[in-house]
């Protein structure tokens, strides 16, 4: 029996599709999916070729996203989740196989194209904040603006709101050596939300905060998702990867497991190794 | 680089002024580095500016003094050699020059009474001479002793007296006209008109003052005296018998000069029998030859002031593409921020170019800025005259713009190819 049929009945009524729907959608290769699906990836195969060797770090997954889903891609080192979050976040191409976003087949993108796909589509959140040193919380925030060809004026307009919105207002003309590691990994994701993205994806947005900033951000997120921000976290801890409402297990470039937890379930923040699913 | 796709909308570049303001931010936080990486650019174009500006100086004192001044508009000078020896001379030539038979009174009636009634002429010997006043102690002063339209030629005006009348130019009154040094030196504190000076013991009134000259190359044009011919004063000038320096003639045009100068040759072959196959044997200098020599001279010297600089930008944008080479590798994990927050290739290809074009030419600025003051030194230090060429200042401004640019292809190029993957990963 699949876990999805073991979820309360709340997520779908929240929009989030069942197993089956996701299993169709994945099935109609080459078809462009419905617009409720903002990611669906089908075969997706990553070859590496290392020193004449081959390496497949990607061996067909298949995946597929809805809006406002909150997602977590767990696995060990080597797992494949960091090309995975490299093809979602049209950093890289695919190999082999379809990688489709909000309708738009990414897999087929020329390199401009891709540009605009990361400037307009996605929100980059990165372990170590990515910030540019020189340039002050407010120019930091501006940069995917002035990418997209806004206006100035706007643009401050704009980047005011999104730091606004990570409480982050007062510290605004501040340089990130100013700043704590949580106020600057806020300063990413006003940056990530400035352009209204359709994915914020974030690559272990704490993994260089202590314990209780790490809770602070997770809280952002959290506000985000219920925004109906579409959130994807890779990450390789379960208590953090916890606070997502579904989590993908990646293993030697397959996906292990997919399962879905309701909104509000504390009981797999206890630390327990690889996050199971809720019963079965 | 922006292949347009039907799939996508169109875009919005990144405004120039927001690449701008990119560009002047690295280089206000890298002021140091920047300053070196100037150097080779302000330097070439601080020199390119200080040497075209005495060129363009000495052109300046070429035609505006030497024709304006020295000599006058529309003239041909009959003088036993050349005035200007630039060029080449070699010792034969000027052997050949001491041989040539001078210039003699008799010359002038022949020479300038067939000339077109349009013209005018005077005669002149010239030389420095020892004068003496009650006033002052005595000096060596240029003295010319004159006839004809002398003054009307010249253009010299006189400021205070009179010029001479023509009875005193034909009977050889002794009268003088004096130049303004030389009545700040003899007549410090009184006013010469009236006065006498002596030379060689015999007194010279003096009639009149010319206007102030100013000075060239650092030398004074108002140290002169002007005496009529027929004084004494001529012998002391010119020893042998009735032998002068010139006969000037200017014409209203220049077409009549060149007929004026034609017929003066041909008088003075007939004088002097000259078979029609050896050379003149006199000079007719006209300030358009001493011109036409200098602008020849001009060209190389100008090639020269670009040539020279030239070397000092060439390295100046060697060292450019390298540290923006180094900029680059420096930089790579924000070149792969920009890239993941949506950045194209041709952004940051404009982002590095406008930093090596908007560094060079701050560094050419810079260099018009030292060469100016260069060039305020060299006219301040020595004689040497120096005028601005608005040219050179554009030009200069210009070129490192394009050294900047043409030297930033390269590594912004790197930057624009590289992965952004790799780019965030780096440390």
């Amino acid at each position: 029996m699949s876990p999805d049929t073991l979820v309360m009945p709340g997520a779908d009524a929240a929009g989030l599709g069942t197993t089956a729907e996701r299993r169709a959608v994945i099935a109609q290769t080459g078809a462009v999916p419905s617009r409720e699906w903002v990611i669906v990836t089908r075969g997706l195969t990553r070859l590496y070729d290392m020193g004449g060797e081959t390496v497949r770090a990607l061996r067909g997954v298949d995946v597929a996203i809805r809006r406002n889903e909150y997602v977590a891609i767990m696995g060990p080192s080597g797992s494949g989740k960091s090309t995975l979050m490299n093809l979602i976040g049209c950093l890289d191409t695919p190999s082999q196989g379809e990688y489709w976003l909000n309708g738009h087949q990414v897999s087929k993108m020329t390199d401009n194209e891709l540009a605009r796909i990361r400037n307009r589509e996605i929100g980059f959140v990165f372990q170590t904040f990515n910030l540019l040193p020189r340039a002050t919380a407010l120019h930091n925030v501006e940069l995917p603006l002035v990418y997209a060809g806004v206006g100035s004026a706007e643009r401050r307009k704009r980047a005011r709101e999104a730091l606004d919105r990570v409480q982050l207002g007062e510290r605004m003309l501040h340089r990130p050596n100013e700043l704590s590691g949580g106020q600057r990994q806020r300063v990413a994701i006003a940056r990530a939300l400035v352009n209204r993205p359709s994915i914020l994806l974030a690559d272990e947005p704490t993994g260089n905060l202590d314990s209780g900033t790490s809770e602070e951000i997770m809280r952002v997120f959290g506000e985000l998702a219920e925004q109906g921000q579409t959130v994807i976290m890779v990450t390789h801890e379960p208590d953090i990867a916890a606070h997502a409402r579904r989590v993908i297990v990646l293993r030697d470039g397959l996906v292990a497991s997919d399962d879905r937890y309701a909104a509000g379930d504390t009981s797999r923040r206890d630390g327990r190794g690889d996050p199971t699913p809720a019963a079965g | 680089m922006a292949a347009a796709t039907p799939r996508r909308q169109p875009d919005n570049p990144v405004p120039i002024f927001e690449a701008l303001r990119m560009a002047l931010e690295q280089i206000r936080v890298q002021k140091l580095k920047s300053f070196f990486t100037l150097l080779g650019v302000t330097i070439g174009v601080m020199f390119l500016i200080a040497v075209v500006s005495v060129v363009e100086g000495m052109g300046n004192y070429m035609e505006h003094d030497i024709v304006g001044k020295i000599m006058a508009v529309h003239t041909v000078e009959l003088r036993t050699r050349p005035d200007f020896n630039l060029g080449d001379v070699d010792d034969a030539m000027i052997a050949d020059w001491r041989r040539r038979p001078r210039l003699t009174e008799e010359d002038l009636h022949p020479v300038v009474d067939g000339l077109p009634p349009s013209t005018r002429w005077y005669m002149m010997s010239e030389d420095q001479i020892t004068i003496e006043s009650p006033f002052a102690r005595p000096r060596q002063v240029l003295t010319y002793a004159v006839t004809g339209d002398y003054f009307t030629i010249k253009s010299l005006g006189v400021v205070s007296g009179r010029e001479f009348t023509n009875q005193e130019l034909e009977s050889g009154s002794l009268v003088v006209v004096i130049g303004q040094d030389v009545k700040d030196h003899f007549f410090p504190t009184v006013d010469p008109v009236g006065r006498s000076i002596r030379m060689a013991g015999v007194p010279y009134e003096v009639v009149g003052v010319a206007e102030k000259q100013g000075s060239t190359l650092g030398f004074s044009l108002d140290k002169f005296i002007i005496a009529p011919y027929r004084a004494p004063v001529h012998r002391l000038l010119n020893r042998d018998r009735g032998v002068i320096d010139a006969i000037v003639v200017q014409a209203p045009d220049d077409r009549i000069l060149a007929d004026a100068q034609e017929q003066m040759r041909q008088i003075m072959r007939v004088r002097r029998k000259l078979h029609p196959s050896q050379p003149d044997n006199f000079s007719l200098n006209t300030p358009e030859a001493a011109l036409a020599t200098w602008e020849s001279i001009q060209k190389y010297l100008v090639i020269a002031a670009i040539v020279l600089p030239a070397i000092g930008l060439v390295v100046g944008a060697i060292v450019i593409m390298n540290i923006m080479l180094v900029a680059v590798a420096e930089r790579t994990r924000e070149i792969g921020i920009r890239k993941s927050l949506g950045a194209r290739r041709s952004d940051i290809l404009a982002q590095f170019l406008f930093e090596a074009a908007a560094l060079s030419t701050l560094g050419a600025a810079t260099g018009v800025g030292l060469g100016i003051i260069l060039a305020q030194i060299v006219t301040k230090v020595t004689p040497m005259p120096v005028s601005i060429a608005p040219w050179s200042v554009w030009l200069s401004v210009s070129l490192g713009t394009v050294i900047g640019i043409v030297s930033g292809v390269y590594p912004a190029t790197r930057a624009a190819r590289l992965d952004p993957i790799a780019a965030l990963r780096q440390e």
